[in-house]
């Protein structure tokens, strides 16, 4: 009843350090971890689209418990956004611990990455500025796919694109989610188990993935491009799959 | 050394490389100076390290140079400055590893003492009081005859491999975090935390341990970016040392 007391007289790690620090430590890892390999999964589902819109339907319905209720609930997609966004916004508190909180932090931190000439050190930096930009590219994206999810389709996504203009944001969005998602896998890699041995493969491969997650996003984000200025004349109706003979639920 | 960093001059003598050295001046006891590089020539020679290369310029042109030197065998330490922009030891670091133009600069986070010298005796010292790198025993005497309890010659060989850290300063000098936040440990520190929990003669726990360097300026303000473990002079297994220290430390703290 009194620990609010101990702490404002700053007494609060006395006698025992908090555990607190290890806690949040770990949560780092953890939800960087868990969003790293949510987004990859996230590439395959939006890449989908590469295999027709007829796959990208499908994938959508699935998501949207259509094979599982025989109706479609976009709820469900709100839901898991919902945690997703609760999860981004838990790993952005977390690590903006980490980032420089004044000029001269910054400014000495990029002097000593000048001269260093060490690629992990000015990794962290691309990091600093893709989390920073992901603060709020992310936070937009995540609250429209959270209030308007009977939007995702073949039609919905590409209208997204090109009739709303979002390309360019999406195409910011994309560079960001692979830089930081590849340097920060990497980072987890050697900062918690993997031998130093393996360090120069681990980073060989960091970028392999990387470039592998970039062409399949562009040429995901070009696919849209092109639905949405085909589409750009009917904006805003939804998608009806070459199998159906009618409108399944709420087709996008 | 390789046959494109000297030429046979006429007569059949070696000419060697003109090396130039851009050097960080700056005196902080007297106030007129201010921070600005000179520049030095100098002729390369057969096996040149930068320290005898440092002792040609202060013995032949400019005997006001200030940098550190004892052991001139990479075993003291004193001489580690930034050479092209990254620590080292200038008594290791052979100048035909290196172009022509050369940069030295003083270990940035460390007290400077004058031009090249920094006073890493001083923030070792804090360090350590503060980690309190020593033995700790139950004992409160020390009993002299009493013979020492034996140990595993794998352990000891362990326990020797992170005691060979030379408290030069690079692994400092190279840490992000320690350029940013000033009362960051630094690898040196959790090299030493992670030697003396390995140490069956010290008797502090975990937990122990814990108060020392569990926080955002002990290991969990490490952010990996590993700059310590790739320009240690001595090669230490840095990166895994403080991975172990982190498991170790997370599983305190999840207790």
């Amino acid at each position: 009843m009194y620990n609010t007391l101990i702490a404002q007289a700053g007494l609060a790690d006395r006698p025992r350090k908090s555990r607190w620090p290890a806690k949040l430590d770990l949560l780092q890892s953890l939800t960087g971890l868990f969003l790293a390999l949510f987004m990859w999964g996230h590439m395959f589902f939006v890449a989908s689209i590469l295999l027709g819109k007829d796959t990208m339907w499908t994938v959508t319905k699935f998501f949207e418990g259509y094979y599982f209720f025989d109706k479609s609930y976009p709820g469900i997609v709100s839901i898991v956004v919902a945690c997703v966004a609760v999860i981004f916004i838990c790993h952005a508190l977390l690590a903006v611990r980490k980032f420089p909180i004044s000029y001269r932090q910054y400014r000495t931190y990029r002097a000593h990455m000048k001269s260093m000439h060490h690629e992990d050190t000015t990794l962290w930096m691309w990091q600093v500025w893709t989390g920073f930009l992901m603060f709020f590219l992310a936070s937009a994206h995540l609250y429209q796919m959270m209030v308007w999810p009977q939007n995702i389709g073949p039609f919905g996504s590409g209208d997204r694109m090109w009739s709303d203009g979002l390309w360019p944001f999406y195409l910011v969005l994309l560079l960001c989610v692979e830089f930081h998602g590849g340097i920060g896998l990497y980072r987890l890699a050697v900062k918690w188990c993997v031998p130093n041995a393996s360090r120069e493969f681990l980073k060989k491969l960091k970028w392999g993935i990387t470039v592998f997650f970039l062409i399949l996003g562009l040429a995901t984000l070009a696919a849209y491009v092109k639905i949405g200025i085909e589409h750009q004349d009917n904006y805003g109706e939804h998608y009806v799959p070459t199998f159906a003979n009618q409108p399944v639920g709420e087709m996008n | 050394m390789s046959e494109t960093q000297k030429t046979a001059a006429p007569g059949g003598q070696t000419r060697h490389r003109m090396l130039t050295f851009h050097i960080l001046r700056y005196n902080p006891q007297d106030p007129d100076s201010k921070p600005h590089m000179q520049s030095y020539q100098l002729e390369e020679a057969e096996g040149m390290t930068l320290f005898l290369a440092l002792s040609e310029i202060r013995e032949h042109q400019d005997p006001t140079l200030q940098y550190d030197f004892v052991c001139r065998a990479g075993i003291c330490g004193s001489c580690s400055m930034l050479i092209n922009g990254r620590p080292g030891l200038a008594c290791r670091t052979l100048t035909k590893d290196l172009g022509t133009e050369i940069t030295l600069a003083p270990l940035p986070v460390f007290e400077l003492i004058g031009d090249l010298s920094v006073n890493t005796g001083k923030w070792m010292r804090g360090m350590s009081e503060r980690l309190e790198t020593w033995v700790h025993t139950k004992e409160q005497e020390l009993n002299l005859d009493k013979a020492e309890e034996r140990m595993d010659p794998d352990l000891a060989e362990s326990i020797y491999e992170l005691d060979r850290c030379v408290e030069c300063g690079s692994c400092v000098a190279a840490c992000g975090t320690a350029q940013m936040r000033n009362d960051f440990v630094g690898a040196v520190g959790m090299n030493k935390v992670a030697r003396f929990k390995l140490d069956p003669r010290d008797t502090r726990t975990d937990d122990d341990f814990y108060e020392l360097v569990g926080d955002d300026s002990g290991v969990f303000g490490c952010m990996s970016l590993l700059g310590c473990h790739d320009v240690c002079p001595k090669e230490l297994p840095l990166q895994t040392q403080i991975a172990f220290l982190r498991r170790k430390m997370i599983s305190v703290g999840l207790k």
